[in-house]
């Protein structure tokens, strides 16, 4: 088990993966399980073993399962994508098909491209793509449309990859996410909101600051701040203290949320705030089930791995597809479900 | 210093003297001195805040403390980055340090349960190790200490990404502060100074309270006495031993400072150990402070030292800078980067208003300095 980890660890792991534009951000901000993740790598393996055995028993006993396959951007080590592929291969156990899930050993869209290539050339019954870049990804997609596979997007790009012939996006608008947090601020009494973005020109953070402020109707402000955590903290409290009218903050990850909760702490103002964040950690989940944030925002990516392979199986077999795309998230993570998902989390399933 | 060319002597006294000393006034004296630049540049940040922020709580002491802190933690590494420079050195593995040196804390601490001072000294041994090895390396294969510590930026960032992804999982550490309580060495890098006499001031009602009705200040954090002792040895050492003449000699003319016994390849080693130490610091006081360690922390604190150092008078070519000057290009640094929250501009406009306010600050500073140099 030690072995395979370190294996799995050995791939390149790129420095700034949250740089790279990917509306979950999650090499620092979706740690979602975090110091269970060591765990997890086990259990997807372990999955994989199950999954294995089952399939040869599969090929002996019918030769009808369906072939999927399934290339995302995350690397190999990333925790998020782990959550999906668990899903993606419960879902494949469930309904008896075969999955191939591939991903690039570092976020290269170059490879990306030459995987889905290569996954359209092996002609799978369908293909499910994170639609993470339209330039690179879009010429490979449609091909495969046009040679009549079906193809569902997952995580990004549900605005654009329709374009080229996907049938179903599945994964979280970040837009539509930020502006909820809003509405949930608003009906938890906030007048005026904050958005602590510590990465302003990454796409996605950037969508889920508008969306936020949006929500706002303008009654919130952006914080832009760079991610040392020093600066955020400090930045934060600066801003406070000139605008005492805010009464609800949200962090845009892990990163900054941290930050916050310790300046909320030193100044014995947790009470006085509502709190709110996108993204799990071990930190963040503790401070929910504690009540010093009232509530953290996940895109439940589990079910962008499980809901394509089920739907994909439907439609090979009886045609059948839901009309329209499928938002996972946002989902809110509150003191009331904190526990739930600390055991989920523990599962490989949040 | 140019011999006097006047045929006339300008008073008796001058007389007396051997005619070639040049008799200067002490403010020109004191205004060729590399931080009077930095000086002139840092009244010139304050008076533009004094205006652009006027009536906001940039200057209260809650304020104060706000940027200084800021400052403090920059200033840390800035002072050690001065000395490399004056060495005629770079060391861009600065911010991967303290991201690799945050690891090196906090992993031993909160995941194998090591009292919190042996971790600490983990990360200062292995940071001691880095400078050496970047030093050597520099020195025996004749590389731009550019590109040496280029690749270390690289190597010690993927060091601490491995090492945190293999040993736990995941690249944040959280969980340091429940093994602060009790540790003597932690206790050096963690926590506030003259606490009671803040309380005291407090109670006078002299400082006032804040959004959350609490005492604005109530000590001043440790970081900011951390980068005041360091900028003050590093002066000290600079200015008043031998060794401070080796580091000029050293970035001055690397051979006449050979030819003449200056041991520059020592130099230059403990000048790399300088500079990992101080990242250490940095890391140290930032686990501390925010009781966790991220392998991205750190990210382009290395430009930001130079920076500092630039706006502080030193020469990108060395031999020329003080520590003095660093600490006041790191106030600079400090004050542009927290005032733009209380001078209500979009934070939109952020990196734009930085950069510019940096350029105006270093074109002062130079003018200033020109000026000096003329008047001379």
């Amino acid at each position: 088990m030690y072995n395979l980890q370190k294996c799995q660890y050995g791939t390149n792991i790129p420095i700034r993966h949250a740089r790279t534009h990917l509306p979950h951000n999650d090499n620092h901000e979706d740690l979602t399980m975090a110091r269970l993740s060591q765990w997890l790598l086990a259990s997807t393996s372990a999955v994989a073993l199950v999954a294995g055995t089952a399939q040869a028993q599969d090929t002996a006993q019918t030769q009808e399962g369906n072939r999927f396959v399934m290339v995302t951007h995350g690397v190999p080590s990333d925790p998020f994508w782990s959550v999906v592929k668990n899903g993606a291969e419960e879902a494949a156990e469930v309904v008896g098909a075969e999955l191939e899930y591939r991903a690039p050993s570092s976020f290269d869209m170059a490879k990306m491209q030459q995987l889905v290539d290569a996954a359209v050339a092996s002609n799978p019954d369908g293909l499910i793509v994170s639609f993470t870049d339209e330039d690179a990804l879009g010429g490979v997609v449609q091909r495969a449309a046009d040679n009549g596979i079906p193809v569902i997007s997952i995580n990004s790009g549900g605005d654009v990859a329709q374009n080229y012939g996907t049938r179903l996006h599945i994964g979280q608008s970040e837009y539509e996410a930020g502006k909820q947090a809003a509405e949930r601020m608003q009906e938890m009494g906030v007048e005026k909101g904050l958005c602590v973005n510590h990465e302003q020109g990454n796409q996605g953070l950037d969508q889920r600051c508008d969306g936020f402020l949006e929500g706002f109707d303008g009654n919130a402000e952006q914080l832009a701040t760079t991610y040392d955590p020093t600066s955020i903290r400090n930045a934060i409290v600066a801003y406070l203290n000139e605008n005492s009218d805010v009464r609800g903050i949200l962090t845009l990850g892990a990163l900054a949320a941290e930050p916050m909760l310790q300046a909320m702490r030193e100044q014995g103002a947790t009470d006085m705030f509502t709190l709110g964040t996108f993204d799990l950690s071990p930190g963040i989940l503790e401070s929910l089930e504690q009540g010093g944030l009232d509530f953290a925002i996940d895109q439940q990516q589990y079910l962008q791995g499980y809901l394509p392979v089920m739907f994909l199986d439907q439609y090979v077999k009886n045609g059948l597809l839901p009309a329209g795309n499928v938002a996972t998230g946002p989902g809110f993570v509150t003191q009331e479900n904190a526990a739930q998902v600390i055991e989920l989390s523990e599962q490989g399933i949040r | 210093m140019k011999p006097n060319e006047s045929t006339q002597p300008a008073s008796a006294v001058a007389q007396q003297q051997d005619e070639r000393l040049q008799e200067v006034s002490f403010w020109k004296k004191a205004l060729s001195r590399p931080e009077l630049g930095a000086l002139a540049g840092t009244v010139l940040v304050l008076a533009f805040f004094i205006v652009a922020a006027s009536g906001t709580g940039m200057f209260t002491p809650a304020g104060i403390v706000n940027f200084l802190e800021v400052a403090a933690q920059l200033g840390i590494i800035a002072t050690a980055a001065a000395l490399l420079m004056i060495g005629g050195e770079f060391d861009l593995s600065i911010g991967s340090m303290i991201g690799l040196a945050g690891i090196l804390i906090a992993i031993p601490a909160v995941e194998y349960g090591w009292p919190l001072w042996a971790a600490i000294l983990l990360a200062f041994s292995c940071a001691a190790l880095v400078g050496w090895i970047n030093g050597n390396l520099v020195n025996k294969t004749g590389l731009p200490s550019f590109i040496v510590t280029l690749g270390f930026l690289f190597i010690l960032r993927g060091l601490a990404i491995g090492i945190s992804r293999l040993l736990t999982g995941r690249t944040q550490v959280g969980g340091v502060h429940d093994h602060i309580p009790g540790d003597w060495f932690a206790a050096l890098f963690s926590g506030e100074v003259a606490t009671g006499l803040f309380a005291w001031m407090a109670s006078q009602g002299w400082i006032a309270t804040n959004f959350a009705n609490n005492p604005v200040v109530t000590g001043i954090p440790v970081s900011i006495v951390w980068w005041l002792a360091l900028t003050a040895v590093a002066t000290w050492v600079l200015l008043c031993t031998p060794y401070g003449n080796w580091i000029f000699a050293s970035g001055g003319d690397k051979n006449a400072a050979r030819n003449s016994g200056v041991p520059v390849q020592r130099v230059k080693i403990s000048l790399f150990m300088f500079t990992a130490f101080s990242a250490t610091v940095f890391a140290c006081l930032q686990v501390m402070d925010t009781g966790s360690a991220d392998t991205i922390r750190g990210m382009l604190k290395e430009l930001e030292a130079i920076i500092a150092v630039v706006i502080g008078g030193a020469l990108l070519t060395g031999g020329y800078g003080s520590a003095i000057g660093a600490a006041l290009g790191a106030l600079i640094f400090g004050m542009v980067q927290m005032g733009i929250f209380y001078t209500g501009v979009n934070t939109d406009w952020f990196q734009v208003f930085l950069g510019v306010m940096l350029l105006v600050a270093v074109l002062f500073n130079n003018y200033m300095r020109k000026k000096a140099m003329e008047a001379k």
